[in-house]
């Protein structure tokens, strides 16, 4: 394993997004959307495609994702972006929450209650 | 190649980043998890954002980061090769598991001022802020105060205790320019319970605002 730094090689980034530097619902997808395969992998897939498959079995998010391919987050949308499109994995979107709207108050009770159990 | 993979290895290493195998280390989330919520810690380089986030995870801290290109603003080249700049963010985060549907991911982020373009597109939809202050070192958080109240982002002022020179908090509040209505409160990001309370100090404000607002 080895972790992306400044000095990579940014062709290898390059080649996995078949050169592309943004997919069309790129800011759809949240660092903390929870990402949950649809199929298992399958022979002839991309090698990080067959990586995000076997990752998410369970839910995981995007930044998740992210650390464990040790890619950035843009290329990571993108790479998610193409199993969206085919179906192989799904999305679970966080529920907005706006600086003018908070979010409800039983959402943050529950949140406090999570912290006081720790 | 081969001196290129030991370079981003080094890189990894000097930027802090734990040599861990990421999947192995990883505890699954329920199967039934569906809603990610954000609570971004900030503060300058050193501070113990990463220490913080440490104490209260259920996963070991991962790192990951962001690269963004945009086009030069106010930039007078003529020569045209520099009309883009790519920054590239790193930042570390854990998780807390919340109930069966909602998980919480803590951030620690940097405070810099090249960092703040990226704040829409990281970290619109957070809860709220925990500025990390190091009081021998205020106006590294100066900024982070300054661009939080501009975003209308909730937040509270955390002084992690780095056993220098005591100052009231009256004095750190002055130092900081923090209207009163911000908690602040002492820390110290090594202890468990001293991060938990932190994070309580925050939803209990974000609490409190909620309340306010749903007020008729």
């Amino acid at each position: 394993m080895r972790r992306l730094g400044p000095d990579d090689d940014p062709d290898r980034l390059y080649t996995v997004t078949g050169g592309r530097s943004r997919a069309a619902d790129d800011r759809t997808l949240d660092l903390v959307t929870l990402i949950v395969s649809e199929c298992e992998p399958a022979p002839g897939m991309q090698s990080e495609h067959v990586r995000i498959l076997a990752m998410c079995r369970r839910p995981v998010a995007v930044v998740e994702v992210s650390a464990e391919l040790r890619m950035p987050v843009s290329v990571v949308r993108i790479l998610l972006s193409d199993l969206l499109d085919t179906g192989k994995v799904t999305a679970r979107h966080p529920r907005p929450v706006t600086q003018a709207h908070l979010p409800d108050t039983d959402l943050l009770k529950e949140v406090l209650d999570a912290l006081h159990r720790l | 190649m081969h001196s290129t993979a030991s370079e981003t290895e080094r890189a990894g290493a000097a930027a802090g980043a734990p040599a861990q195998d990421a999947a192995a280390s990883r505890t699954p989330l329920r199967a039934t998890a569906d809603n990610g919520l954000k609570i971004v810690i900030v503060g300058g380089f050193g501070v113990g954002k990463t220490t913080m986030v440490r104490s209260v995870s259920e996963i070991r801290p991962l790192s990951t980061e962001e690269t963004m290109t945009r086009a030069g603003v106010g930039v007078d080249d003529p020569t045209g090769v520099e009309a883009k700049s790519t920054t590239t963010v790193a930042f570390d985060f854990g998780r807390i598991s919340v109930n069966d549907s909602a998980v919480l991911y803590l951030f620690g982020a940097p405070g810099q001022e090249r960092f703040w373009f990226l704040w829409d597109r990281l970290f619109s939809g957070t809860l709220g802020a925990v500025v990390l202050v190091d009081t021998r070192r205020l106006d590294d958080s100066w900024y982070a105060i300054d661009r939080l109240e501009a975003h209308g982002m909730p937040f509270i002022v955390a002084r992690n205790d780095f056993g220098g020179p005591q100052h009231s908090p009256e004095q750190v509040r002055e130092a900081l320019d923090l209207s009163p209505d911000i908690p602040l409160i002492d820390c110290d990001a090594r202890d468990r319970e001293s991060a938990k309370t932190v994070l309580i100090t925050l939803v209990d404000h974000l609490y409190a605002l909620s309340v306010q607002e749903t007020a008729p």
